[in-house]
């Protein structure tokens, strides 16, 4: 039943923002220009090497390209969180305190951008490009792995945003800390882990499980070992740790609002 | 309908000690406040700004969680049980909206019907009703961001009744409306108060609004309740002083030797005459007649203190008490 009322409200948010069709379609011109060159780096940096921490081009392009899925697909619901600072300031957040329904679904239903899904679009383009470069041992297992793989990144990265995010109910500044934390994890999924420093990979790979949206799911599509010397049973793992981080976002969520209720702003 | 005891609610309050140290100090918003209000009932709840109006109304309604004391509503705790309540009660914020920005008004209230789950003859005779008492046919399909304050107004009194509440709470609903545009608003609530039986508590600085629509007024100040009770009754306990204005066919001297009369303003040389009596000593057509008596009376009138004066009063006469103790 709370699946209509969330779909009733996605649809009418689509309808609001065709309205506006011309910032809209300039909104996905530029969202495709920027990510056009996210891509634009890797090859040039392939101009100059051969492989960057052991991988070839289109190994980093699967990399790539997972995990930007899988960023933009969490990108269209938790990207909705950055306005949670405005919600809080401008007292908005107790309006959806007053409805019968749960606020992290209300947050994430306020709007679905969809110029962000040029984001997914293009990410499958990439990902498509990158299955038929490579040499991927087509079984139904690793068929299953390709489907799961960014549906559990975009479930981890959700997580990390509502982590981050919950922040803001301490600080009210503290959006720009947060979006270190979720923008910069997607910047460090699109590439191979091999290629950080020792702490900064296991700050990334553990703490903040960004190595499970997409570096070593990869791993386990390409059949290849991890040059760390990772266990290959980690790339079967995303949909667990995917689990393990949102039951965490979860708890943490509702922790941060009762704060909220209990000291208003 | 509102049952609320002893209801205490404090908020920490940090101020710069130093350079990086903070000094943290407790602050009590809302200090020992009890009440009841019954269903049916109409209340205003008044008060200066950061007295404590504001906090009340997020602990009644569920948004905030009392530091102590303990709160029911609808028959329902609010803090613990947010969802039940909001479905019983219907809450609007003359400062900040529970409409969709950048939708057409009706497309808020088809979201707000699937949100609060009303089935579609409610639905449809509910809103019906509000769009002919309110007028809203001329812009339900304008996107709200469009509307005016007046409009957008009466479009947010109408969302939050969708879901027929038992209970209204109205925090500043008339707050920046022109004159008409509250008037219409009052006129709406005053209906719903008497002819669907819905309760109203409302906070407001219009104390118009008060004189309009509540039988029953709540002063509060620095977190405590100052006064309870009917307008008229807190208009007597404060100023019992009435004030009889006498206009005379010719100047005369102040009439401050009549029986009951405690103060005289002069107004025209002596023309018009500001009599104060003390309603307890004397009453107004005792005091006419003795008026009457004395000069050739032209024209009169019997003055109410005004509401703002009342609660005035209640607030001096609170700090006073507090400069004494």
């Amino acid at each position: 039943m709370a699946d209509g009322i969330y779909r009733k409200i996605l649809h009418a948010r689509l309808r609001g923002q065709l309205s506006y069709r011309g910032s809209f379609l300039l909104d996905c011109l530029a969202q495709a220009i920027a990510q056009g060159g996210e891509l634009v780096v890797i090859l040039v940096l392939f101009n100059r090497i051969t492989a960057l921490g052991g991988f070839s081009v289109t190994e980093v392009l699967l990399v790539y390209a997972l995990a930007s899925t899988a960023f933009g697909m969490s990108d269209l619901f938790a990207g909705q969180l950055n306005a949670l600072p405005m919600y809080i300031r401008e007292g908005t957040f107790d309006v959806l305190l007053l409805r019968p329904l749960g606020t992290l679904p209300q947050l994430m239903a306020s709007d679905l951008p969809l110029k962000r899904i040029g984001r997914v679009f293009s990410g499958l383009v990439v990902l498509g490009y990158a299955l038929l470069h490579n040499d991927v041992v087509w079984t139904p297992w690793s068929v299953g792995l390709l489907l799961v793989t960014p549906v559990a990144g975009a479930v981890i990265f959700s997580g990390i945003w509502v982590l981050a995010c919950s922040v803001c109910f301490w600080l009210v500044d503290g959006q720009e800390l947060a979006n270190t934390v979720t923008y910069g994890s997607n910047t460090f999924t699109s590439y191979p882990i091999s290629v950080y420093s020792g702490w900064l990979r296991r700050l990334m790979a553990f703490v903040v499980p960004g190595a499970f949206v997409a570096y070593y799911p990869a791993l386990a599509l390409l059949d290849k070992t991890d040059p760390l010397g990772a266990p290959a049973w980690l790339g079967w793992v995303a949909p667990l740790v995917a689990a393990l981080v949102a039951g965490l976002a979860g708890i943490t969520w509702t922790f941060a609002v009762r704060h909220y209720r209990g000291t208003g702003s | 309908m509102i049952e609320v005891r002893d209801l205490r609610r404090e908020f920490r309050v940090s101020e710069k000690a130093g350079f990086l140290r903070r000094a943290h100090r407790t602050v009590a918003a809302v200090d020992g406040v009890s009440f009841d209000v019954a269903a049916g009932e109409a209340v205003g709840y008044v008060g200066p700004n950061g007295a404590g109006k504001s906090t009340t109304i997020k602990m009644l309604t569920g948004i905030l969680v009392p530091t102590s004391g303990t709160v029911r509503v609808s028959g329902v705790d609010p803090s613990r049980q947010r969802k039940e309540l909001a479905r019983r009660i219907g809450v609007v914020f003359g400062q900040r909206s529970q409409l969709w920005w950048d939708l057409p008004l009706k497309d808020s209230f088809e979201l707000l019907k699937a949100i609060y789950r009303v089935s579609a003859p409610d639905f449809t005779a509910r809103l019906a009703e509000c769009v002919e008492l309110l007028e809203l046919g001329p812009f339900l399909t304008t996107p709200v961001r469009q509307l005016s304050l007046g409009q957008r107004m009466r479009g947010e009194v109408t969302a939050s009744l969708l879901h027929a509440p038992e209970l209204l709470v109205l925090d500043e609903p008339t707050i920046g409306l022109d004159l008409e545009s509250k008037e219409r608003l009052r006129e709406f609530l005053a209906e719903l108060n008497t002819k669907r039986g819905t309760t109203l508590l409302l906070t407001t600085h219009d104390l118009d609004d008060i004189q309009r629509l509540c039988p029953r007024l709540m002063v509060i100040d620095h977190g405590t309740v100052l006064a309870d009770g009917p307008l008229a009754d807190l208009r007597a306990e404060v100023s019992p002083d009435r004030v009889l204005v006498v206009d005379l066919e010719d100047a005369a001297p102040p009439l401050d030797d009549l029986p009951g009369v405690t103060s005289v303003r002069l107004e025209m040389g002596g023309k018009r005459q500001h009599l104060a009596f003390r309603r307890d000593v004397t009453t107004a057509a005792a005091l006419i007649t003795a008026v009457a008596a004395r000069a050739e009376v032209h024209d009169l009138a019997v003055v109410e203190p005004e509401i703002d004066d009342v609660v005035r009063r209640l607030y001096e006469r609170r700090h006073l008490g507090a400069e004494c103790r």
